[in-house]
């Protein structure tokens, strides 16, 4: 992520710092209801770097993990380009349907909330 | 009070096995079984060594109260001569015996000697920066199995369930700064075993484990970690927890990096258990080094042959067995406890061989 006002190398305002008081982890609970095993994930990053759109900025590993840490503003760029295709689900570890998860991610971000 | 050894021919041979932890025990309820005099001194006030501290054990979540009381009825069975508030203070060779010395001033002479005292949990308090001792609700993964009991009314805050539970790994482990450089193994599987039994008393609590990397290297331990996140939803941040402050109203705030995300993260938490390590026990350590046993770098005493033979030592006719080797689960320990008793068996049939 680029930061707004880099212009003198650094930011005077605004934090990197993820706050878990204050994460809202509520879309990350509703996608576990819908598909609870991708909480098995290890963050390994096998399914990106098998990924048939992994150079489009298909990332599962990484939106997995703002979603677990309540960030919502980048998932849907990080999940756009998935066509959905399921080879990432032949090499995960832990048997995640990341395809399944992803169709749904895909689904809720598009709902009205 | 002499027995004689299945395999003896001459005198009746008498073992001292140091510790009545679950590996001295098994070593000396092994060694009586095959029909060898053995005296067990223990320093505390009653047997089974950490065993008698915890709540649970992995990986099973099995209630440690029951392995404490099959050990000891086993014990009591076998009539093994069991001498408790006795530390021993001193090993010395004496001809081709040893004489061990109690802290009371009392001597007695063996055939063969087992060591098994043991280890000692790291100091939480040297690792300032987390505020044991300190801030009331930074408590050590020792001090939580205590808290486990009782349906986990020792985690309530002003009668309430805690919203949020952060363990910390490697405390006192992996570590220049404290000089343990070494992995204690069984804290990672105790940590995802905590995870769990606080999240079965506590269902809409959060936890949070902050881990370097995580090590699963048991039967059971992976497929326990696997629970941990698909069951009952604890979540593993990878990143060490750098500071631990007290807020104004007891809670702890502290701060790591998530290193998965590559930022800092910010947490507050009702309770931060600190998975404390293991180190060797040092009062043990004194006096064996004076016997002339070599210890290994992290202070662990170990075995010339460590592949064959991991129960000897470089006095012949000392054993090891159990946490004083290094760390070890409790069924390993039993196991290494066992072995030694084997090892021992043969060092006094050869003995006994040489004396006629
Ligand atoms: C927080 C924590 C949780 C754990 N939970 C589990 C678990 O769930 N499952 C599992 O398998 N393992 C668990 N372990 C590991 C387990 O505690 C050890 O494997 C086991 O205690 C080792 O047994 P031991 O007999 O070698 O040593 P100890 O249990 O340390 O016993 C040594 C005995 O020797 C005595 N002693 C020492 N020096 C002397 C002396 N000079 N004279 C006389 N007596 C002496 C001590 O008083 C002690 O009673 C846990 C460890 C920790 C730190
Ligand atoms: S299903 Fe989506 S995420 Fe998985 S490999 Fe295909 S494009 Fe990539
Ligand atoms: S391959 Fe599976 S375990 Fe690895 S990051 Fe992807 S979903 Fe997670
Ligand atoms: S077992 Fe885990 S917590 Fe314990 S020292 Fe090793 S890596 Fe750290």
């Amino acid at each position: 992520m680029k930061p707004a006002n880099d212009k003198w190398g650094f930011r005077a305002e605004g934090s990197e710092q993820i706050n878990l008081d204050k994460a809202d982890s509520s879309l990350y609970r509703r996608l576990l209801n819908r598909e609870p095993g991708f909480a098995a994930c290890l963050f390994c990053g096998s399914c990106r770097a098998t990924c048939t759109s992994g150079n489009e900025g298909m990332n599962f590993r990484l939106a997995h993990l703002l979603l677990q840490r309540g960030e919502t503003a980048r998932l849907k760029s990080l999940t756009d380009p998935c066509l959905l295709c399921g080879k990432c689900t032949l090499v995960c570890p832990r048997n995640v349907n990341i395809r399944a998860v992803v169709y749904n991610l895909k689904i809720m971000l598009h709902e009205p909330f | 009070m002499y027995q004689h050894n299945r395999y003896q021919k001459g005198k009746p041979q008498q073992v001292a096995v140091v510790g009545a932890g679950v590996a001295g025990l098994s070593a000396a309820l092994t060694l009586k079984k095959q029909g060898v005099g053995v005296v067990v001194f223990e320093k505390d006030e009653s047997p089974g060594g950490h065993l008698q501290q915890w709540h649970a054990l992995f990986p099973d979540r099995e209630p440690a109260a029951g392995v404490l009381d099959l050990l000891k009825q086993e014990v009591s069975e076998q009539k093994i001569s069991l001498r408790t508030q006795t530390e021993v203070a001193a090993v010395t060779p004496s001809g081709d015996k040893f004489r061990i010395e109690t802290s009371q001033g009392e001597q007695n002479e063996f055939d063969a000697v087992l060591l098994a005292t043991g280890f000692q949990l790291f100091d939480a308090a040297r690792k300032e920066e987390y505020g044991y001792g300190i801030y009331q609700r930074v408590i050590t993964s020792a001090g939580l199995e205590q808290r486990l009991g009782h349906g986990g009314t020792g985690l309530t805050v002003n009668g309430r369930p805690p919203h949020r539970v952060a363990f910390v790994h490697c405390v006192g482990s992996r570590d220049e700064k404290v000089g343990n450089h070494y992995c204690s193994k069984v804290c990672c599987v105790t940590g995802v075993k905590q995870a769990i039994t606080i999240k079965e008393h506590f269902p809409q609590c959060e936890v949070l484990n902050f881990y370097m990397d995580l090590r699963m290297f048991g039967t059971g331990y992976e497929e326990l970690y696997r629970e941990a996140q698909e069951k009952w939803g604890v979540m593993f941040i990878r990143g060490r927890v750098s500071e631990a402050s007290q807020m104004y109203d007891g809670t702890i705030q502290l701060k790591a990096e998530d290193t998965l995300m590559g930022r800092p993260v910010r947490a507050t938490v009702d309770w931060l258990v600190l998975l404390v390590g293991m180190e060797p026990e040092k009062r043990a350590q004194l006096w064996a080094r004076s016997l002339g046993l070599r210890t290994g770098q992290a202070g662990f005493f170990s075995s010339p042959e460590k592949f064959l033979h991991p129960s000897l030592t470089t006095v012949n006719g000392v054993f090891t067995a159990g946490a004083c080797t290094g760390p070890a689960s409790i069924p390993e320990s039993v196991s290494q406890g066992r072995a030694a008793a084997i090892s021992v068996l043969e060092f006094l049939a050869k003995k006994d061989e040489a004396g006629k």
